[in-house]
Parts: C-alpha cells; structure tokens; sequence
C-alpha cells in the first residue's frame, strides 16, 4: 500500500490538494433533495458527491423478515459505475455488500428502533462520484436522511477518517491518499453522547499513532456534526419562507 | 437474531460480568482453550484446525497461476473467502455468502493484507504477466461464538503450513518442478475480539455472549504490537476510552496466541 515515491506532503507541510494536516476538504451538504422519499440528503465531500434516502417505517416485505419488538434497519450502500476511474459494475461487489452492513450498523443504536414493532426502515445510498472517505460522507447523509424522515433519535452521526500518509496523522482522506498512505481510520460519532458507532482500520499504526488519529478522526466529527445541524436547520427556514409567501 | 432462552439469560450474563466473572466460568479477559493442528487435509498446498471452546474453524490453501492486478504487477495475489457451512450451525443457511461470511472474509483478509504477512513480491513469476494466486478458504465447521478470531487464526496457521512447488518457466509456461518450499511468511497477524456487555469489555465471546452483546470491536495487530486491522460491528457503540481499551487488551492477548502458534 505504501509507495514512498511521491511525496504525499510537501515542505511546508501541505497535502497534494493544499490542505493542512488537521483541515476537511470542503462539505456542502443539503437536505431533503428528493421528492418521492420519506427523507433525503445530498453531501459533496471533497469531490464525493453522494446521495441518501430513506423509506419508512413501512410494513416490512416480505414479511418474515419482520420484527415483533422493533424496526428492521436495512441499507444498501451502492456505487454508481461512472464514480470511479474504472467503470464499475453495477453488481454489488463484496466491499459494497460489507459496507452496508458497517453502514447500517453505525446508524442503528442513533434510532429508537423499538418505536416501530413490525416495520422496516430502508436507507439507499448511491454514491455518484467517488474520491475516498465514501463510507464517512455516506453515514454523515443518510444520518441527515433520517432526521429528515422524521425518524425519532438519539442524535445525528456523522463520520469522518483520519490516517497516516507520510508517517504524518492526517484528517479526510482523499483518494489518492488513502491509496498511497499508510493507514485510515474511518469513525463515526453520536456528539451527545460520546457514542462511536463505526471504527474501521486498515494500514499499520503503532498504538500511539492510533489513539492520535482517533482523536483527530472525532474533531473531524464534531466540525461535520455542526455542518449536519446548519444544514437540517436550513431546511426548515426554507419551509418557512415557502409558508410566508 | 438471539433465541429467547438466550433473552432470559441475558439478566444472568449481565449481572455476572458486573462481578467480573462469565457465565461459562471465564474472566473478563480470558481467552477459551486453543487447539491447533496443521497440515489435516494433504490435497491442499497447507491446512489447519482451530478449535476455540467449541468453536471449530477449517483453513485450506491453494495456490494457483493467474495474472497479477495491473497496479501491482509484481506481487502475486491473496484472496480469502469464507463458506458458514450449514451444518455449522442452525442460524447458517445454504446458498450465496451471506452480509456475515462477506465480512469475516473481509476483515480476516485485512489483517493478512494490511500487516503484509505474505512477501507478495516473492510470489511473482513474470511481472505484469504470471504470479502465483494464494487462495485462503476459511471453513467454519462449529458455531460457537467469535468465528472472526478462530478464522483469522487458523488463516494464518493454514498459511504458515503452506508448501509452494518449485517451478522453473519454460517458455512463458509454468513447469512444475519436485520439491516443496514454504510461503514467503514475515508477519503473524492476530485478531482479537472484545465484546461490549451493559457497559464492560468481555474478551473472546461465546455464541451467548454474542447473542445478547451490545457491539464488538476486532482488532489485529503484528509481531511488532502495530494495530493493523479494525472492525467494529454489532448494533451498539464504544466510547473512546473503551476503543484504547481494547487496544490494549488486543495487544496483549495477540502475544499469547502467536506464542501458541508459534509453537504449534
């Protein structure tokens, strides 16, 4: 994984897209951007642009995958085949199909599944255009989808990575770097309640470093998670303006 | 997923760990008894059985001739696959992999992958064009709990076991030649598995402890005490606090199974 041959952070200590170690790449994010579903969120992380959706609760099909003391959370992580530099196909691949159970699993303990005995809760994920970090950016918006829904919860999630590229502790990976560096953390974080809910690793890091790049992946979360708040806020100055006029 | 009998326990298995003590007589930090045994099925290039408490896990390898990846045209290839056969347990159903078997194979390969266990390079034969292809086939035979430890181990065991044949190229093809060498092994990844229970880390955790759990957290790390893999899963979280924790228990625990291995 680690190639040495080109230098991932430059003298005065700047990555290859001029950020600083500890800086995200530029968020927008937006909520409610899709008419047919209960809930919808759209983020662009960098060049990850990403979109998220939500149906239910709903009665769950088929029925036997129904619960009797609670929802059943279900979500498909998916990338379109233009995002990415080969053309994918439009199969799941396993990656696909583990990363919608990691996805899945880091939003399920933000909701109140027991509210909805006998239900499901379907959350889409396609990722347009892809460029490291989709998995974090992906959590980030379905989380929003969710609230957006209306779906009562704990709190939002919202996720970012941390790594290593050129034995620096770096914060949102992109692509390149991920590639080439030499570890990523992927996390994701319940604010209000210290709660992490998704910790992956790949590369090596020596315990230090990796207590390091946690700490730095959970400031990461914490920026995102305002940028979640501003973003629902906004949505609902919009239905505001539109209920004036 | 948990049984109702494992629902009525799960007051039980609470209120123990509160005392630091496990249902099945183990500490917090216990591991279950280990069994290894290399080289049980000869038609593969290397095999082994890990027993873990009941749990029961069968590696084989076999390595073929393939073409490499183009963006590494001078390593050979790992690819891990792991079957939850049916007659492991009554929750494991035939068919396609299931979301589980995907994951373990997955977070089983990253250990191997990421802490660079196999010397890849040595496995190329010409570059860009022919390497040797490491198949790892987890099989798990005996669902008892934490099969992403039992798997991982006998991985490595399994790899560790391996006899490559000798070859010379004739040609651009690949002449099997007589005489066996062992895979190029530099690093012994080790997973250990810690579980969340109403508040308390529990390591190594059974089918009922698994059952009844909040969330567990897997991680693998090297003979240098590097963490090289991570997983978390379950539908629970940690806090910071509890994600250095595991940590460090993972880097202890990971000593004494290599220890164990070594010696097997």
């Amino acid at each position: 994984m680690s190639q040495k041959s080109e230098k991932l952070i430059d003298k005065k200590g700047l990555r290859l897209d001029g950020r600083k170690p500890d800086q995200l790449r530029p968020i927008k994010i937006e909520v409610a951007i899709l008419a047919n579903a209960d809930g919808s969120a759209y983020i662009q992380q960098g060049k990850n642009k990403i979109l998220a959706a939500v149906y239910g609760p709903k009665e769950a099909h088929p029925k036997h995958l129904s619960l009797p003391d609670r929802t059943r959370l279900r979500c498909r992580y998916h990338m379109a085949p233009f995002s990415v530099q080969e053309r994918k196909s439009p199969a799941p691949s396993r990656r696909e199909r583990e990363l919608s159970k990691v996805i899945r699993e880091s939003l399920e303990p933000s909701i109140f599944l027991e509210y909805y005995p006998r239900t499901s809760i379907d959350i889409f994920i396609e990722v347009l255009q892809a460029d490291g970090g989709t998995r974090c950016a992906s959590i980030t918006a379905a989380s929003l989808a969710l609230a957006d829904a209306g779906i009562p919860m704990r709190d939002l999630v919202a996720a970012c990575a941390a790594g290593k590229i050129d034995d620096t502790i770096v914060l949102d990976l992109m692509d390149t770097e991920d590639k080439k560096g030499g570890a990523d953390v992927p996390v994701a974080l319940m604010s209000n309640l210290n709660a992490i809910t998704l910790l992956q690793m790949d590369g090596t890091l020596s315990l230090k470093e990796f207590e390091k790049a946690v700490n730095l992946a959970l400031k990461g979360c914490m920026k995102i998670y305002a940028l979640q708040k501003e973003a629902l806020k906004a949505k609902y100055m919009n239905v505001k303006e539109a209920a004036k006029e | 997923m948990s049984s109702i009998v494992v629902r009525v326990k799960k007051k039980q298995i609470e209120q123990l760990i509160a005392k630091g003590k496990r249902l099945d007589g183990r500490g917090l930090t216990d591991y279950r008894e280990i069994q290894i045994e290399q080289g049980v099925v000869e038609r593969a290039e290397g095999s082994a059985r890990v027993l873990l408490g009941k749990t029961e896990v069968l590696a084989g390898i076999k390595i073929e001739v393939g073409t490499p990846y183009s963006d590494t045209p001078n390593e050979g290839v790992l690819t891990v696959n792991a079957e939850l056969v049916p007659l492991a347990s009554p929750t494991f159903e035939p068919g396609p992999p299931s979301e589980n078997a995907i994951e373990l194979a997955r977070v089983v390969d990253r250990g191997i992958r990421e802490s660079k266990a196999i010397d890849l390079e040595k496995l190329c034969i010409k570059p860009g064009k022919k390497v040797f292809i490491v198949f790892v086939d987890v099989y798990v035979l005996n669902h008892d709990g934490n099969l992403i430890d039992a798997s991982a181990l006998a991985a490595l065991a399994a790899l560790l076991n391996t006899k490559m044949f000798n070859y010379e190229l004739e040609e651009d093809d690949v002449k099997i030649k007589p005489g066996r060498k062992p895979l190029p092994i530099r690093k012994h990844p080790i997973a250990i598995t810690c579980a969340k229970i109403n508040g308390k880390l529990v390591v190594d955790p059974w089918l009922e402890e698994e059952q009844i759990m909040d969330a567990r957290l897997t991680m693998t790390t090297d003979d240098d005490g590097n963490i090289c893999a991570i997983q978390k899963g379950g539908s629970g979280w940690f806090t910071s606090k509890q994600v250095l924790e595991t940590a460090k228990i993972a880097k202890e625990k990971a000593k004494e199974l290599r220890k164990k291995l070594v010696k097997a």
